[in-house]
């Protein structure tokens, strides 16, 4: 079975700019449509749309749906998923791509089960490739191979969808990378009449309040993060890490183990179930090293983990580790660093 | 008014602590390593459930879950908590269910039930973190949804207005009943077990659980009927065998590895201050920092 059909990312607004992880997915599109010889499609869902996609055409996208209302902005879980699921059954697109954001967690279930087709939550890679049934021996060409972490990200698991369409997965923040074609690209527009594709009923669920913060914390971004983990011992002991932070120009991170602690802000989550990131230098402290927590750091250029236990897991991937405590190691860090530096 | 509430829960390997022995030398996970818990979530659903049921006095709490028999554990802690009882759809025709077979089975167990005001739930399971059953049994019901809930603040006149947490902030919605709420790790905890409970339902069981009780402790089980957990197979809340278990799901898992990282020639320091300051200067020197 062979599939012509497309390839499409829904996108996610931000203060009425695409989302970061929604560019990332179209890059992330772009190379599996080309392995596929299909289009890269683009789904924009909000108010006041003009010219939005002249942010999403430099990632590659050769058709652009927008459908703009007022009432589709902010975002409320039915009004979106009944456009995709009307969209869908049109168009009949062979791969769905969303970011694993509080909205693309909440409406891609939704659509997956309204059209019956699988979704595969917060996967860490996406590939191409075939696929024999070891029961029926049945062959099936150039599924989606949605990779991702389970068990607490003990295991990996590759997970294909060989009869449902489309193949549907959710990539957290972070893990693919944002990247713009080097040459200028267009593509079609195609402006669909929202009361088509939304019931009136969809609206039922209101938004009353709304209190949403511009984020203050950018460790996706930072060339140097300073995290701490369980280890660190208290939301007071992070001090301590804010101020190694302040005076290297870095930003603070944190376990998972930490945040569900009550040492640091969600936001700051780096890991699997939090943010991947792939700073110049990571200085992990207190930090075991769970798996889920590795596998959102590894590609740090340079890992220094401090750590009183000289067999944290951790230190396997550190290219420096310093056994010791953090209230010791620390404020000798801050102290030789403003000897030397100019 | 009093409510009908589900709950929907579910028994789940603890994953957050896993020790040497939870993998096998071949990668899959060594279940029988791994405590059965009562997925954390989940119980922040149930306390939201119980406030619920303390605002509108004469409601009924009942706890629905898929899995094992033995998740029976699960309706009992729930009624030792201050649930009134509850259900464990479990058949071996829904083993090697994905997220999208499981929903369809327990929102046929849900239609079973019938009469309901609002379904909570925990927003994930910690065995696999999708948070996908919520939203895809509220689509199966085609009832609204509201996900992330930090707090219910109100219930009334049809509508229940729920406070979500966002990545970015917080959101105040309001939905028409029924509906599907699932609840968030950073809600209330969930109050723990009342001693007078525990005594009152110790024998709450699984009528397979009952067959091996003593004569003494059957009798009283026949008396009150309250203390019979219910269990439904999948032909009890007739479920389209083609969309259950293994079968009826669209996901199939085609590998799965142990995660292994490739280990470094790490370089190992003391937290003396020779050490520091040399390191300190190389990385300067390399314009790691500076």
């Amino acid at each position: 079975m062979t599939d012509n059909n497309n390839l499409i990312v829904y996108c996610e607004l931000e203060d009425g700019r695409v989302a970061d992880v929604s560019l990332e997915l179209l890059t992330k599109g772009r190379q599996l449509a080309k392995e596929l010889g299909v289009k890269l499609e683009a789904l924009v869902i909000g108010n006041n749309l003009e010219g939005i996609e002249e942010q999403i055409f430099p990632y590659g996208a050769d058709v652009v749906y927008k459908v703009d209302d007022e009432r589709l902005y902010p975002y409320r879980t039915n009004p979106h998923a009944s456009v995709l699921i009307n969209l869908f059954k049109e168009i009949k697109p062979q791969i769905c791509l969303m970011g694993a954001t509080c909205i693309g967690r909440d409406l891609g279930p939704r659509v997956s089960s309204a059209l019956h087709s699988g979704l595969t939550a917060d996967c860490t890679s996406l590939e191409i490739g075939d696929h024999t049934d070891p029961k029926t021996q049945k062959e099936y060409k150039d599924l989606l191979y949605q990779i991702r972490p389970a068990f607490g990200g003990n295991i990996v698991a590759t997970i294909v969808n060989p009869e449902c369409r489309p193949q549907m997965a959710t990539v957290r923040e972070g893990v693919m990378k944002k990247e713009a074609l080097t040459e200028p690209h267009t593509g079609e527009v195609v402006n669909l009449d929202a009361s088509k594709y939304v019931d009136p009923e969809a609206f039922a669920v209101e938004i009353i309040d709304r209190h949403i913060e511009k984020s203050k914390v950018n460790i996706k971004n930072a060339s140097i993060i300073v995290a701490g983990g369980y280890g660190v011992g208290s939301k007071e002991n992070f001090d301590l890490l804010y101020e190694l932070a302040n005076t290297l120009g870095a930003e603070v991170g944190a376990s998972r183990a930490a945040v569900d602690a009550g040492f640091a802000e969600h936001e700051r989550q780096i890991g699997q179930t939090g943010v991947t990131v792939r700073p110049k230098l990571y200085i992990a402290c207190g930090i075991s090293g769970q798996i889920q927590h590795i596998a959102g750091m590894q590609e740090s250029s340079m890992i220094l983990s401090i750590n009183n236990d000289p067999n944290a897991p951790i230190n396997t991937i550190a290219d420096y580790v310093i056994t010791g405590n953090l209230e010791d190691v620390i404020p000798k860090i801050i102290k030789y660093y403003k000897k030397n530096s100019k | 008014m009093s409510l009908n509430i589900i709950v929907l829960a579910k028994q789940v390997p603890d994953t957050r602590n896993v020790g040497k022995d939870a993998m096998k030398e071949d990668g899959t996970v060594n279940r029988a390593a791994l405590p059965a818990i009562f997925n954390p979530e989940d119980l922040n659903a149930l306390e939201q459930a119980l406030r619920l049921k303390e605002a509108n006095p004469g409601s009924t709490i009942t706890l629905l879950t898929m899995g094992l028999p033995r998740a029976a554990e699960m309706v009992r802690e729930a009624m030792w908590r201050g649930a009134d009882g509850g259900i464990v759809l479990t058949d071996p025709a829904l083993g090697g269910a994905d997220t999208l077979a499981t929903s369809y089975s327990l929102a046929q167990a849900v239609k079973k039930f019938g009469n309901y005001d609002i379904i909570l739930g925990g927003r994930q399971a910690i065995d696999g973190d999708t948070a996908q059953v919520g939203p895809q049994i509220a689509e199966k019901l085609g009832i609204p949804q509201v996900t992330y809930a930090e707090e219910i603040l109100d219930l009334k006149d049809g509508f229940v207005t729920v406070k979500r947490r966002l990545e970015h902030g917080v959101e105040t919605v309001k939905s028409p009943l029924p509906c599907v709420v699932t609840v968030n790790g950073s809600a209330a905890e969930c109050r723990p077990r009342n001693a007078v409970r525990v005594q009152r339902y110790k024998y709450a069981s699984l009528p397979v659980e009952q067959e091996k009780m003593s004569e003494r402790v059957k009798e009283v089980v026949a008396k009150r009927p309250e203390l019979t957990i219910k269990k439904w197979s999948a032909a009890d809340v007739e479920a389209d065998p083609a969309q259950i278990g293994f079968a009826g799901s669209p996901t199939k898992v085609k590998a799965i590895e142990a995660v292994v990282f490739t280990a470094k020639e790490s370089l190992r320091l003391d937290d003396n201050d020779e050490q520091i300051e040399a390191l300190v200067k190389d990385l300067i020197a390399n314009h790691t920092i500076g």
